[in-house]
């Protein structure tokens, strides 16, 4: 169903990255996201990156929609439906590593809030880490990367992660950013048999199912995922290669 | 003996669920996912000539009741769609539905679709969201028979027409395709429909109107596949709001030969299965051997 929400607070999180709060009377779990309606412009899709009643979403600026959302403040209103989504399955028993890559730091930042479990953020310079000292209040254990060494780790987050789970047992890692980091995570947790739970991205359109728009392999990222787990990812052809434009053709990654 | 076994003109179909067009079937593993979870036929997405985006997001409403979408027919364009329907075609019987401004641009797009391996052809005759196109050629019986016959012409596969119920001529348009030698008719496309939002003061839909589909439309699906059993004499197909065995038992009971299923595809993706259970019950129970027998069985 498609409600409006009315902005209570934002906050900016880097130079290109704010976190809007609102007040959203739905149940959504981590990994699951809503459609954001921004009239006259577009609706796109975004992570919820804070589920308690208080709800937020983190919106890095990169396009039209986007930057409509960067303008807005408090009391301004949007559209929104939702949540949609299968979201990450966390289990208490298992020794959890978190991976964020980029903005995809929010969509995997209540895992990290409900479970303080270890955390790895990467980002490709220092001005672009999100979320880090809050990562820091909930977790004992953050590690971050930057591509070019200003902050932290000199490396991407896979080298990171990789050099991490060699010193330290993990069951599960939990992982949202850029595909191709993603792409890395599923070749590295493979050969070292560890199990994991990826959020994928596609173009959006309906985002419950129906239309066929995001679809990879034919399994829809909308709603037979965003999140995709270990047995399902080596089934999907498509992940790391390809995806399809708003017109259903297929372009290379 | 299979009772759901049905036949549309020459072509047997081993159940009477299809996927209806626009659900899951813009690309071929997406369509051999549906034929595998039992539909009994794929309608394809409707493609036409070239690619098209579609119209720009909001293009999808969720309701209560159903839902409304203006997807505005996005599709990689006939040429981009021969390797969907390769993948497709191998995994079982796959309709080609196409959209056309013109009867020689369908019988064009027809040629193709035969050619990769449809099984038939549904002419979209009905989309009420894609100017110049859908119910703006659907609604004019003198098009719509040049659209018909043309097409016959050129292709030897079953050629089926969508039609329409945003017409008061639904009977009539339906007597044109059965004379300009159609194989089967299909009703019905969703019904042209609008939502405002009251705190924004504006329609939702980037398109500002869009199709209804789902629950709601079910009673004017069922009614447009009764009034036009009553005047025709090819099969008919009902597709319209189902969600359950016993809404594909109304509609076949109304005179459809066959169905299809699109929005409630959302709430299980095997639904094909489900309804093809319920259905083998129902038939048993109350002693309807075949499809064939059930079908009109409202009318007598
Ligand atoms: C499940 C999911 C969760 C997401 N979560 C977040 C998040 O938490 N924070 C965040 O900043 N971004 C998130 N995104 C990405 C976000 O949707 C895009 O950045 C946004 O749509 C860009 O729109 P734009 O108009 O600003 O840019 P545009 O210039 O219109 O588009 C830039 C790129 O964004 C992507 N995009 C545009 N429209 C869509 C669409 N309808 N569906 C999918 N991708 C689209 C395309 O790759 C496109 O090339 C998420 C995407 C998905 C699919
Ligand atoms: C998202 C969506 C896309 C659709 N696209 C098409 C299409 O391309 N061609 C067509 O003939 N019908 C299209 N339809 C209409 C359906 O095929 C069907 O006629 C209608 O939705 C009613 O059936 P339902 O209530 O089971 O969904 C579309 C419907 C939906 C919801
Ligand atoms: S966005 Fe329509 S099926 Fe996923």
């Amino acid at each position: 169903m498609s409600d409006v929400v009315r902005i209570i607070s934002y906050r900016t999180e880097s130079k290109d990255t704010k976190t809007f709060e609102f007040v959203w009377n739905k149940n959504v779990r981590t990994g699951q996201f809503v459609m954001i309606w921004i009239p006259g412009i577009d609706e796109i899709p975004m992570s919820v990156s804070s589920t308690k009643d208080v709800k937020s979403i983190t919106v890095k600026a990169i396009g039209e929609a986007t930057a409509a959302i960067h303008k807005l403040k408090e009391g301004d209103i949007m559209g929104i439906r939702g949540p949609y989504g299968n979201g990450f399955s966390i289990n208490e028993n298992e020794r959890l590593l978190v991976v964020g890559g980029g903005v995809g730091v929010a969509a995997v930042m209540p895992a990290v809030r409900e479970t303080g479990a270890d955390m790895i953020i990467g980002a490709k310079s220092k001005d672009e880490i999100i979320m880090e000292q809050e990562a820091r209040r909930h977790s004992k254990n953050v590690w971050v990367s930057t591509d070019d060494g200003t902050h932290g780790f000199k490396g991407n987050a896979v080298q990171l992660m990789k050099e991490r789970i060699t010193e330290k047992e993990y069951d599960m890692i939990i992982a949202c950013g850029p595909e191709i980091m993603l792409y890395h995570i599923h070749k590295a947790c493979d050969e070292l048999n560890i199990k994991y739970q990826l959020s994928l991205e596609r173009y959006m359109k309906c985002g419950i199912g129906l239309c066929g728009s995001c679809v990879m392999d034919g399994m829809r990222v909308c709603a037979d995922g965003p999140v995709f787990r270990n047995e399902q990812i080596p089934m999907l052809k498509e992940f790391g290669r390809s995806k399809r434009d708003p017109s259903g053709i297929k372009i290379d990654l | 003996m299979n009772p759901l076994e049905t036949y549309i003109g020459p072509l047997k179909l081993k159940n009477p669920g299809m996927a209806a067009s626009g659900i899951m079937d813009e690309t071929g593993d997406s369509m051999v996912r549906m034929l595998n979870s039992g539909a009994g036929a794929v309608v394809t997405k409707s493609i036409g000539s070239v690619k098209r985006s579609g119209h720009m997001n909001p293009s999808f409403i969720e309701l209560p009741y159903g839902y409304v979408n203006a997807m505005g027919l996005p599709g990689p364009g006939i040429n981009g769609f021969k390797e969907e329907m390769e993948t497709a075609t191998k995994a079982g019987m796959i309709i080609g539905s196409i959209f056309a401004s013109s009867a020689a641009e369908f019988a064009e797009l027809a040629k193709k679709m035969e050619i990769y391996g449809a099984s038939a052809v549904e002419l979209n005759l009905s989309c009420p969201h894609a100017e110049g196109y859908g119910m703006e050629v659907g609604t004019d019986a003198d098009i719509v028979h040049k659209i018909v016959s043309e097409v016959k012409d050129s292709v030897r596969i079953p050629v089926f027409a969508k039609l329409t119920p945003n017409t008061h001529i639904l009977t009539k348009i339906g007597k044109t395709v059965q004379e300009a030698g159609g194989d089967a008719v299909v009703a019905i496309n969703t019904l042209k429909a609008m939502v405002i939002s009251p705190e924004f003061a504006r329609p939702v839909l980037s398109n500002r109107f869009g199709g209804l589909s789902g629950p709601a439309i079910k009673p004017v699906g069922v009614r447009a596949v009764y009034d036009l059993y009553r005047e025709l004499d090819i099969p008919l197909i009902g597709v319209g709001g189902i969600c359950s065995w016993s809404d594909a038992a109304e509609y076949i009971m109304a005179g459809a030969s066959a169905f299809q299923v699109g929005s409630a595809v959302v709430s299980d993706i095997n639904i094909f299965e489900q309804i093809n259970n319920g259905l083998t019950r129902f038939m048993k129970e109350f002693g309807y051997s075949s499809i064939k027998k059930m079908a009109g069985a409202a009318h007598e």
